[in-house]
C-alpha cells in the first residue's frame, strides 16, 4: 500500500483544473448569498455561459470573444433572476429552478439550431481555448528536488482562467471585509433595514452582487467549455452549480473556506479519474462508478448538515419589503 | 423668534381608503423634547416615516429649522439633519457596534480610515453625551439597552439636530428607561431636538416639554406638558373619559388552585432557563409575575400551557398534572381547566389568515356543541363567535373576516373571549396588553378583574410594571429563571420591584 500515491502530482494537477469552475461558481453564489440572494440558478448560469462561449469562439474563432459571451450569456440570466426575486420579490429558489430548466433546454436547442451536430458545438481548434501558460523559469526550475515538480507540473501550465480563480479568492476576501461596497453587501444579506435606514439603496446593492454572481459564472461557464473541455456539450456542467453551493455551506460563506472546500471536491473528481492509483494505493479495486459518485455523496452529506452548524446570512432568501 | 426645527404643515397620507394622517401641522421648537401620544394605528408612525422619507405624503410641506425641504428618501432625511431609532433596531446583528455605526456613512471606499475616524468621533460622542457603548462589541452579544445607545450615536454620528424615537422604551427595564431619559435631557441640553413617541403617559408627562396628541389620523391638540394631566391626556388619545387606574377590591383568596413546586426547564442548547420556580395561585387572586423579558417568564407559560416539557411538581386543584409525555399537551390541559392566553398572540394565540370564526373554535374544536357528525358545525361554531363577539365588543362584529384584519386590541379580545368563556380554573395570560390601544386595555383589565371575582385563579405574566401593579393582588419577580421575591401589590413600589427585576436582592 502507498498512500502517497494518492497525492501523485498529476493527480494534484488534475484536482487544480477540476476545482476552478467549482470556485468560481462557489465565489459567485457567496456574493449573492451574501446579499441574501439564495441563487440555486449557478448550474444554468454556467451551463449557458458554457454554450455560448464555445459558441462564439467556435464561429469566431477567438477564445476572449468566446469568454465575453459566455459572460454575457449568464450575466442576461443574473438579470432575469435579479428581476424576480429582488424587482418583483418573487421566489428566488423558484426563479433558480427556472433558470436551470431554461439553461438545459435552450442550450441544446439553439446548439441544434446552430450546428446540427446533435447539440453540442464544434470542437474548438487552437485560439478557439484557453491554452496553458508556461509560468517563468518553469523549465529551468524543474530539475530542483521536490520543489522544481510542484513549480512546474502543479504551479506552471494551467491556463489563464486557473490564475484568475485563485486570485479571486484574496479579492473576493479584500472586497467583502477590507471595503465599503463588501461592508455594505454583508450587511444587506443580514439586515436589509438596516441599510435601508442607513440610506443606502437595498436594491442597488442586491443587483450589484447578483451581477458579480453573474460574471464569475460565466467565467466558470467559459473555462469549462473552452479550457476544461474542447467544446460545447450537453449538460456539460454535471451538476457542478450544486456542488458549488454544498462548498459554499461547506465553507461557512468564506472565501478562503471556499478555496479549500472546492480543492477537495475538486480532488475527489480527479481521483475518480484514476482507479489505477486508487488501486495501487489501496490494495484492492474500487468501482468506478462509486469514485464517479463521490463528490455528490459529500454534497448529500454537507447539505444533510453534517458538517456543522453553518449559518447562512440572515435575510437570505427573503425578499425585502419596507415595513409601515 | 427662532424657527421651529421641525414644522409640518397640512401632511395628508392614505393607504387605499384608509386616512392614516389627515391635515396635520405641527411645530416643534429647537431644543425641546416633544411627545406624540396616541393609540395604535393612530397614525404617529406614518406621520414619522414621512418625515424619515419611507413614505411620501399625499399633500402638505416640511420645513426644517424654517427651510422648505423635500424628504423623498432616508438619504435626505439624513442630509436635513433628521436621525430616528426604530421600535425595532435597524442593526446588523453580527457587526461590531463601530461596523453598524459607519454602514451608509463610510468616508471612502476603504474601511481602515473609516473605523479610525468613527473610533475617534465615537469617543467624543460618548464624553459628550455620556454613552456608553464598547465599539469592538458585537451587536448580538451586547443589551438592548447598548443597542439602543448605538442606535441614539448612530444618529449623532450622522450629525443629526433632530432624534425621533419610536416607543424608546418598549423593551428596557426601568433602570434603563431612567438612564435613556437622562441621555435625552443631556442632549437636550446640547440643543438637540427630540421627538419621542409613545403610548406611556407617565413617560410623556416625565421629560416632555410639549406634547402632541393624535387620534385617528388626526392631532387632536398640542398642548405645554406642564400645563396638561394624564387623565386629560388619556381623553383625548381615545376620546372619551378613560379609567386610568384599574377599579378592583381587594381580593378574597380562596383555596389553593395552581400549586408550583420546583420547575426546571432545559433548552435545547442545555441552557437551565427555569432553575427551580416554586409558587401558588389561589382561587380569586391574581398572580402578577413582573420582569424583563426573557428571564424564563415565556417558559414558565410554555411549561403551564402544554407545549415544553419541565420537571417539578405541579397541581392543580390537588391533582398532579404531567409534565412531560404525551399527555403534556394544550388539550389536557385544558380538560384540567386551564385556559391560556399566549404572550404572543399573533404567533401563538391566532391564526392569521383563518378567519375569526375558525379561531374562536381552535382548542376547543372537539367541544360536542360544534359537531355535526363527523363533520364539523361551521354554523354553530359562527353563531357562537358572533354571540362571543358582541359580549367581549369585537369591532367589527364579523365573524368570517381574517383575524389579522382586526386591530391588535381586537385580536386579543377575540383570543380572550375564546379563553374565558370556557369557565376555567386558572386563566394563564401573557401580556394581555401588548400592543393594545388605551381603550381596550380597559375593557381587558375588567374582564380579568371580573374573571378573578367569580373565584377563578389568574397567572398574569407582563413586562409592563404599571400594569402588574395595577392588575395583581400578588406580585412575583423573575430573574434569570428564578422568582427574586414576592411582594403584595399594595405594600410595594416600581422602584423596589425594579431592583428585584435587575437581580438585586433587597
Amino acid at each position: 500500500m502507498n498512500f502517497l500515491a494518492l497525492f501523485d502530482l498529476s493527480v494534484l494537477d488534475t484536482t487544480m483544473r477540476l476545482a476552478t469552475p467549482l470556485l468560481l461558481a462557489c465565489l459567485a453564489g457567496l456574493f449573492s448569498e451574501r446579499a441574501g440572494i439564495f441563487d440555486i440558478g449557478l448550474e444554468g448560469k454556467m451551463l449557458a455561459a458554457a454554450f455560448f462561449s464555445a459558441a462564439l469562439a467556435a464561429i469566431t474563432g477567438s477564445v476572449w470573444v468566446g469568454l465575453a459571451a459566455g459572460i454575457g450569456a449568464s450575466l442576461v440570466l443574473s438579470a432575469v433572476h435579479g428581476l424576480a426575486s429582488i424587482t418583483f420579490r418573487g421566489n428566488q429558489l423558484i426563479s433558480g429552478v427556472a433558470i436551470n430548466f431554461l439553461a438545459a433546454g435552450l442550450t441544446v436547442l439553439i446548439a441544434q439550431s446552430w450546428f446540427q451536430q446533435g447539440g453540442r458545438t464544434p470542437s474548438l481548434l487552437t485560439g478557439g481555448r484557453f491554452e496553458p501558460i508556461t509560468l517563468p523559469f518553469a523549465d529551468a526550475f524543474s530539475t530542483v528536488p521536490f520543489f522544481g515538480p510542484i513549480y512546474a507540473e502543479l504551479i506552471s501550465g494551467h491556463s489563464i482562467l486557473v490564475y484568475v480563480a485563485l486570485l479571486c479568492v484574496p479579492g473576493t476576501w479584500y472586497i467583502l471585509f477590507r471595503t465599503r461596497f463588501g461592508l455594505r453587501l454583508r450587511a444587506v444579506g443580514e439586515n436589509p433595514a438596516a441599510v435601508d435606514t442607513a440610506g443606502v439603496s437595498v436594491i442597488g446593492l442586491r443587483f450589484a452582487a447578483v451581477g458579480i454572481c453573474g460574471i464569475l459564472c460565466g467565467i466558470a461557464g467559459a473555462y469549462l467549455a473552452t479550457g476544461l473541455q474542447a467544446g460545447f456539450v450537453k449538460d456539460m456542467t454535471a451538476g457542478r452549480g450544486f456542488i458549488a453551493l454544498a462548498a459554499l455551506i461547506f465553507a461557512k460563506w468564506r472565501p478562503w473556506h471556499a478555496l479549500w472546500a472546492t480543492l477537495l471536491f475538486g480532488y475527489l473528481q480527479a481521483i475518480a479519474l484514476r482507479p489505477d492509483i486508487i488501486e495501487g494505493a489501496l490494495g484492492f479495486k474500487v468501482q468506478v462508478q462509486l469514485l464517479d459518485a463521490l463528490p455528490y455523496i459529500l454534497t448529500v452529506v454537507i447539505l444533510a448538515g453534517f458538517v456543522g452548524k453553518a449559518i447562512p446570512p440572515r435575510a437570505g432568501g427573503e425578499p425585502y419589503v419596507k415595513e409601515r | 423668534m427662532t424657527a421651529p426645527a421641525i414644522e409640518l404643515k397640512g401632511i395628508s397620507k392614505a393607504f387605499g381608503p384608509v386616512q392614516a394622517n389627515k391635515d396635520i401641522s405641527i411645530r416643534v421648537m429647537p431644543g425641546t423634547i416633544h411627545g406624540i401620544i396616541g393609540e395604535n394605528g393612530a397614525g404617529k408612525s406614518t406621520l414619522m416615516s414621512i418625515l424619515y422619507g419611507f413614505y411620501k405624503a399625499d399633500a402638505g410641506e416640511v420645513f426644517i429649522s424654517g427651510q422648505k425641504t423635500d424628504i423623498p428618501d432616508s438619504q435626505a432625511a439624513i442630509a436635513a439633519g433628521i436621525g430616528m431609532v426604530f421600535q425595532h433596531f435597524k442593526l446588523v446583528e453580527n457587526f461590531t457596534v463601530l461596523e453598524n455605526i459607519i454602514l451608509g456613512a463610510e468616508d471612502g471606499g476603504l474601511l481602515r480610515p473609516s473605523l479610525a475616524k468613527a473610533r475617534t468621533t465615537l469617543l467624543e460622542l460618548e464624553k459628550e453625551y455620556d454613552l456608553k457603548v464598547d465599539p469592538d462589541a458585537v451587536i448580538e452579544e451586547i443589551g438592548v439597552g447598548m443597542q439602543q445607545r448605538v442606535e441614539i450615536l448612530k444618529a449623532l454620528y450622522r450629525q443629526a439636530n433632530i432624534l425621533i424615537l419610536d416607543e424608546p422604551t418598549g423593551v428596557l427595564t426601568p433602570a434603563e428607561a431612567d438612564q435613556l431619559f437622562r441621555i435625552l435631557g443631556r442632549l437636550r441640553e446640547e440643543g438637540k431636538t427630540i421627538i419621542l413617541i409613545t403610548h406611556k403617559l407617565r413617560e410623556i408627562m416625565e421629560i416632555t416639554d410639549t406634547v402632541s396628541v393624535m387620534r385617528r389620523g388626526e392631532m387632536t391638540a398640542t398642548v405645554k406638558t406642564a400645563d396638561t394631566s394624564p387623565e386629560e391626556l388619556a381623553e383625548l388619545m381615545v376620546g372619551r373619559k378613560v379609567l386610568l387606574r384599574v377599579d378592583k377590591t381587594p381580593a378574597k383568596p380562596g383555596a389553593v388552585v395552581l400549586d408550583v413546586k420546583n420547575l426546571k426547564v432545559v433548552d435545547d442548547q442545555g441552557v437551565e432557563r427555569l432553575r427551580g420556580i416554586d409558587l401558588q395561585v389561589r382561587a380569586g387572586e391574581v398572580l402578577g409575575i413582573a420582569g424583563v423579558a426573557g428571564n424564563g417568564q415565556s417558559e414558565l407559560l410554555e411549561v403551564l400551557g402544554g407545549y415544553a416539557d419541565a420537571t417539578g411538581t405541579v397541581t392543580l386543584n390537588g391533582t398532579p398534572i404531567e409534565l412531560t409525555g404525551k399527555n403534556a399537551d394544550g388539550r389536557s390541559r385544558r380538560n384540567h381547566g386551564i385556559a391560556h392566553v399566549p404572550e404572543d398572540r399573533q404567533r401563538e394565540g391566532l391564526i392569521m389568515d383563518f378567519a375569526a370564526w375558525e379561531n374562536t373554535a381552535f382548542g376547543y374544536h372537539r367541544d360536542p356543541a360544534y359537531q355535526s357528525g363527523i363533520l364539523l358545525n361551521n354554523a354553530a361554531i359562527k353563531t357562537d363567535t358572533q354571540a362571543k363577539m358582541d359580549r367581549f365588543d369585537v369591532r367589527p362584529p364579523h365573524p368570517h373576516l381574517a383575524a389579522k384584519n382586526f386591530s391588535g386590541g381586537n385580536q386579543q379580545k377575540i383570543v380572550l373571549a375564546r379563553e374565558i368563556e370556557r369557565n376555567p380554573d386558572l386563566l394563564l395570560i401573557g401580556q394581555p396588553t401588548r400592543g393594545v390601544d388605551i381603550g381596550a386595555i380597559e375593557f381587558i383589565h375588567q374582564q380579568i378583574v371580573a374573571l378573578r371575582d367569580q373565584g377563578k385563579a389568574i397567572l398574569l405574566v407582563s413586562v409592563e410594571l404599571e400594569e402588574i401593579l395595577s392588575l395583581a393582588d400578588r406580585v412575583a419577580v423573575m430573574f434569570d429563571g428564578q422568582i427574586m421575591g414576592e411582594r403584595q401589590s399594595t405594600e410595594t413600589n416600581e422602584k423596589e420591584l425594579g431592583l428585584l427585576m435587575a437581580g438585586v436582592q433587597t
